[in-house]
């Protein structure tokens, strides 16, 4: 990830209790226009997890700002919580928002797809995951695109073989958002930067091994079959693109079933993936493809294509649909 | 025994202690019931235990209430018992998770104080042998019923562990 900033006692004064005063080190990853996101511990010292803390907005007024705060983390925990227990909790975890036109009926679940809720302080303005071993989609496929750049001279993997493993890869970004919204829930800001790549075997916070997951994606990968001339295991894992995806940032998500939402939300990560990655826009149907017919989506039946067909017309008018404001 | 420090909460070790084949649950419950102070003990019925990660986040959350001038129930110890139900209500998280009569399986929990001095009064008072507190030995006395009715999940409670912790961070919300 980013360069870790280890931050001093008197630094982290303007922290939420208990953060203030933790001896654990806080290292922040990245700061958004809500919120601030550090990697550090909880629970266990050796579990590493991710902090997402929204500092009070001076400028609000105090009570507006309370409730802010307050509605943003629960609701964001609301989501997470609720995806993980899809298919596990009784009444469907909470599934009051059933999907009436759902496919058919294939939801897999979303555990281990989205980060688990550890903890969190409505009133603090924190909230505590899991944390996501691996680098975002973001990078891998940038990773690649470079390997794709370099043709077959010194990566050891042809142009045909970068391609074929970015369809799978995006075809895998499909599934998962039709999983998504089969759930219920639509996640308001999809980008490749939201998406993790969890290499296989980095799963359970428990059992991970922060230090040694590269190797063990090495390990654990077969090989794709044009593996031309055998490269070595640090450069495999440098362009291999298996793993599972998952979701993160749920802070703008919602639950909803509207195909109007859905639409809205393909249509956001279509043009988020457009700018970020011009070189492999062409291979983007392979999402819609996924999301629509996908053996691991929740979308492959009808609502799929009702989706792709609404996304149509948000395409022809943008995100917006009132023209009011 | 065994002291745990959680991270960010250097101030409140965890004194934890399991024990099973008790054989004076009524007499411990009887000291919550009387108010009497040297048993501010938190005692979980350890069959409604699923691991060590279930028992640290109601610990945390329960301190971090405490930290914050906001307890619902009496104490840290009561509300670590609170903390683990995934509803608002105190007496009946307390028949749920808290130690009844014919409990056999308790882990105790101290916050605070000497070890010395807490496993000396554990060991004296409550009849019982003390095991280590490991998710191995937590599987092999979870009563996996009971645990699915608390928390209304319909599958084994090794995969609802996200849903389960989940729900209990956003009880009262």
């Amino acid at each position: 990830m980013t360069e870790p900033t280890s931050l001093s006692l008197s630094a982290c004064s303007h922290l939420p209790i208990p953060f203030n005063t933790s001896p654990e080190p806080l290292e922040l990853i990245a700061q958004g226009a809500e919120s601030l996101l550090y990697k550090t511990t909880f629970l266990f010292p050796s579990q590493p997890a991710a902090l997402k803390i929204r500092p009070v907005k001076k400028w609000r007024h105090p009570t507006l700002d309370k409730r802010l705060t307050r509605a943003r983390i629960l609701a964001e925990a609301r989501v997470l919580v609720k995806l993980s227990g899809e298919g596990i909790a009784v009444g469907g975890g909470g599934r009051k928002v059933k999907d009436p036109k759902k496919g058919n009926g294939v939801v897999g679940g979303m555990r281990g797809l989205v980060p688990a809720v550890l903890g969190l302080d409505w009133e603090g303005g924190w909230l505590v995951t899991e944390w996501i071993e691996g680098g975002t989609v973001k990078e891998a496929i940038y990773r690649v695109s470079r390997a794709r750049t370099m043709g077959g001279s010194g990566v050891g993997l042809s142009g045909d073989a970068v391609v074929e493993e970015l369809r799978g890869l995006l075809r895998k970004m499909g599934e998962v958002v039709g999983k998504l919204h089969a759930c219920g829930v639509v996640h308001g800001d999809l980008t490749t930067s939201n998406m993790m790549l969890r290499p296989f075997g980095t799963a359970s916070p428990q059992s991970s091994k922060p230090e040694g997951h590269d190797e063990a994606s090495a390990q654990l990968s077969t090989g794709p079959a044009p593996d031309v001339d055998q490269p070595k295991s640090t450069s495999r894992s440098q362009t291999s693109l298996e793993g599972d995806i998952v979701l993160i940032d749920f802070g703008l998500a919602t639950q909803s079933v509207s195909d109007e939402d859905r639409a809205v939300d393909l249509y956001v990560l279509e043009r988020a993936f457009g700018s970020t990655h011009p070189r492999e826009e062409e291979l983007f149907a392979c999402v819609l493809d996924a999301y629509a017919h996908g053996e691991g989506s929740g979308m492959n039946g009808k609502a799929g294509k009702t989706v792709i067909r609404k996304l149509e017309d948000v395409r022809m008018r943008g995100r917006k649909k009132s023209m009011l404001g | 025994m065994e002291t745990i420090v959680l991270p960010h909460l250097p101030d409140h070790h965890l004194h934890v202690c399991l024990f099973v084949k008790v054989h004076n649950a009524q007499f411990l419950r009887q000291q919550l019931l009387d108010g009497n102070v040297d048993f501010e003990y938190a005692f979980l019925d350890a069959a409604v235990l699923l691991s060590r990660q279930h028992v640290l986040a109601a610990c945390f959350r329960a301190i971090n209430d405490m930290l914050q001038d906001r307890l619902k129930s009496k104490n840290v110890h009561s509300e670590i018992v609170f903390s683990l139900s995934p509803n608002n209500n105190i007496s009946d998280s307390f028949r749920r998770f808290g130690v009844s009569e014919i409990t056999t399986e308790i882990l105790a929990v101290k916050v605070g104080n000497d070890q010395m001095q807490v496993e000396e009064h554990l060991r004296k008072h409550v009849e019982g042998q003390a095991v280590p507190f490991t998710d191995e030995i937590l599987t092999s006395i979870r009563n996996e019923a009971r645990i699915q009715r608390a928390y209304r999940v319909e599958t084994s409670s090794d995969q609802a562990d996200a849903f389960i912790i989940g729900s209990m961070a956003l009880k009262g919300s």
